[in-house]
């Protein structure tokens, strides 16, 4: 294809995403747009199945039956998420064991969030209502984005992370009303969870290199700076409201602008934690290395399985 | 109240107590994330029966009895599931051959069940049936697959048999509250299902390529509340919330 044919697909392709059209697997598309794509799409999947190990480190203790279903729904929840959107971009032309492979190997990022550890059962609560809080607003603007595949599983993720943003906060409030000692694990779970939740929504603006291009394929549609007041503005009343204080002596509100001032993050922390050097960063990589790596004999044999079987069913058809 | 019937029924939702935690460890570990959504599906379906018959042993106790005191607040002689459930997850030739020598006892004993004169017990049972046939299929679709996969993964599921067998027999002992039960019409009668279960069970081991162990020597005590040295240490973790912080509402 000469350039100039490719100048033209890329006009066309710009012109239709400008009319919201969506964009489909087999679609022509710039390979900048595929290769952000992999990278988003494969990130969010990521950080879906890492995102089941701090809570995967509460089914066994957690205090009722009741909690206990409900903890395994919302992590067979997230399972479930993984799986859409590794599918989604595996239709991209990638197949999952690559992107398993920059995952395991630190090529591929996730959400940093997750290389803290979960240390009491309050922190459950505050995952659900500050991790997936804060995801869901990162997430909802992603269900109107270009690309079909991932604008469709984006509808579905976004539902159900409402429902555990519920839950997260259903138990923050039911411990923020009980004994003192719960009240006391409820604060303490916010107070570690609160920076590290802000932080989800990325760099400051001046430090985010992907925004402009995400905003033209609409994969993003505000910056990490709006979606951060978003989110805290959406937030504190909702701690104000259960009787928990945010762990931050600056925050107030600014009549004025009718919003939350709030204190500067620690950005060198927001880095360690990226580059690998979280508290639980090679634990993490390392129960799924594990998981993937002891699972390699289950996933041969089912494919043996599987290959005999079809011989066997084309042997009956001869 | 009607000690035979609670007792009875810690009998029959143990099993899925335990085995339920046991799934849990695994969430988020699994060889697939296909493999690890469907365990814990199992997990989640045990946990809900566990659920229903432990609100109805609580209203048979009554008094501050609730479906979290049962599950949490016995000691652990007072657990009677079998020794099979608290095995550990080794790995997951274990941990599935553990499932489908259960999976095929559970819909064997719910088909039952679900005749009993006890409303209650019936209708659990009717509503677990489904659940437990789907868990029936999974597993038993995957000791075929591993059965007869590769070389490796026939040797470790035969080893898995051969490991867990000696807790197959267990599953068929009654105890005085089961015979109790049995005679009222309420409770199933074990020890009729037993040729069935191994007649089932063959079955699928043949399909598989697999060897039916020859052993004649099986180990009990579950049912009795005398566990093995692993189910302290589940207990532990089940247990630590409740124990660490008593009398409170989650």
């Amino acid at each position: 294809m000469s350039e100039h044919e490719v100048k033209n697909l890329e006009a066309i392709f710009d012109a239709r995403i400008a009319r919201d059209e969506k964009i489909e697997p087999k679609d022509w598309m710039p390979e900048k747009y595929r290769q952000t794509h992999i990278r988003q799409i494969s990130q969010h999947a990521h950080s879906e199945i890492v995102g089941m190990l701090p809570e995967g480190n509460w089914i066994t203790r957690a205090p009722s039956l009741k909690r206990k279903v409900a903890l395994l729904a919302k992590i067979q929840d997230e399972a479930g998420h993984g799986l859409y959107l590794y599918s989604a971009c595996e239709t991209l032309g990638v197949s999952r064991e690559e992107l398993y492979d920059q995952l395991h190997s630190g090529k591929a990022k996730y959400s940093s969030i997750f290389n803290y550890p979960t240390l009491t059962w309050a922190d459950m609560g505050a995952i659900g209502w500050l991790v997936d809080g804060a995801a869901i607003i990162n997430q909802v603007p992603l269900t109107t984005t270009s690309f079909g595949p991932y604008a469709r599983a984006m509808v579905r993720v976004c539902k159900e992370e409402s429902f555990h943003q519920r839950q997260g906060f259903q138990i923050m409030m039911t411990l923020a009303e009980g004994t003192p000692e719960q009240k006391e694990m409820a604060q303490d779970a916010l107070n570690r969870w609160w920076f590290p939740a802000l932080m989800m929504l990325g760099p400051t603006d001046d430090a985010s290199v992907h925004t402009e291009q995400s905003m033209k394929w609409k994969l993003k549609r505000k910056t990490n700076d709006e979606l951060r007041q978003q989110f805290v503005d959406q937030t504190v009343p909702q701690a104000h409201m259960i009787g928990l204080t945010i762990p931050d002596p600056t925050l107030k509100f600014n009549e004025e602008t009718k919003h939350y001032e709030f204190g500067e993050l620690d950005w060198d922390e927001f880095w360690q934690v990226v580059k690998g050097h979280g508290p639980c960063n090679k634990e993490r990589i390392s129960a799924r290395k594990n998981a993937w790596d002891n699972g390699k004999w289950v996933r041969d044999a089912a494919m043996a399985y599987a290959e005999k079987q079809a011989n066997k069913e084309v042997k009956q058809a001869i | 109240m009607n000690n035979n019937l609670i007792q009875y029924i810690y009998g029959i939702a143990d099993n899925s107590l335990i085995l339920g935690q046991r799934l849990g460890e695994l969430c988020g570990h699994g060889p697939s994330l296909e493999t690890d959504i469907a365990m814990t599906n199992i997990s989640l379906d045990l946990f809900g029966q566990v659920r229903s018959y432990f609100q109805y042993a609580a209203k048979l106790i009554g008094g501050d009895a609730t479906e979290d005191t049962i599950a949490f607040l016995r000691k652990e002689r007072e657990y009677k599931n079998v020794l099979l459930v608290e095995q550990p997850n080794q790995d997951f030739a274990y941990s599935i051959t553990r499932q489908f020598l259960f999976d095929v006892y559970h819909l064997l004993v719910l088909e039952e069940l679900q005749n009993s004169k006890d409303e209650t017990l019936s209708a659990i049972a009717k509503k677990s049936i489904k659940e437990v046939s789907y868990h029936t299929r999974f597993s038993s679709d995957w000791i075929r697959r591993l059965g007869d996969g590769t070389e490796e993964s026939h040797n470790k599921i035969q080893t898995a048999i051969n490991d867990l067998w000696i807790f197959t027999d267990e599953l068929f002992h009654q105890t005085d509250a089961d015979k109790a039960m049995v005679a009222e019409g309420i409770g199933v009668d074990v020890t009729l299902l037993k040729g069935t279960y191994f007649k089932k069970v063959n079955e699928i081991l043949e399909e598989a390529t697999l060897e039916i162990p020859t052993i004649e020597y099986f180990q009990k005590g579950g049912k009795q509340g005398i566990h093995s040295e692993h189910m302290g240490y589940l207990l532990a973790q089940m247990q630590y919330m409740q124990l660490a912080y008593p009398n409170m509402n989650w």
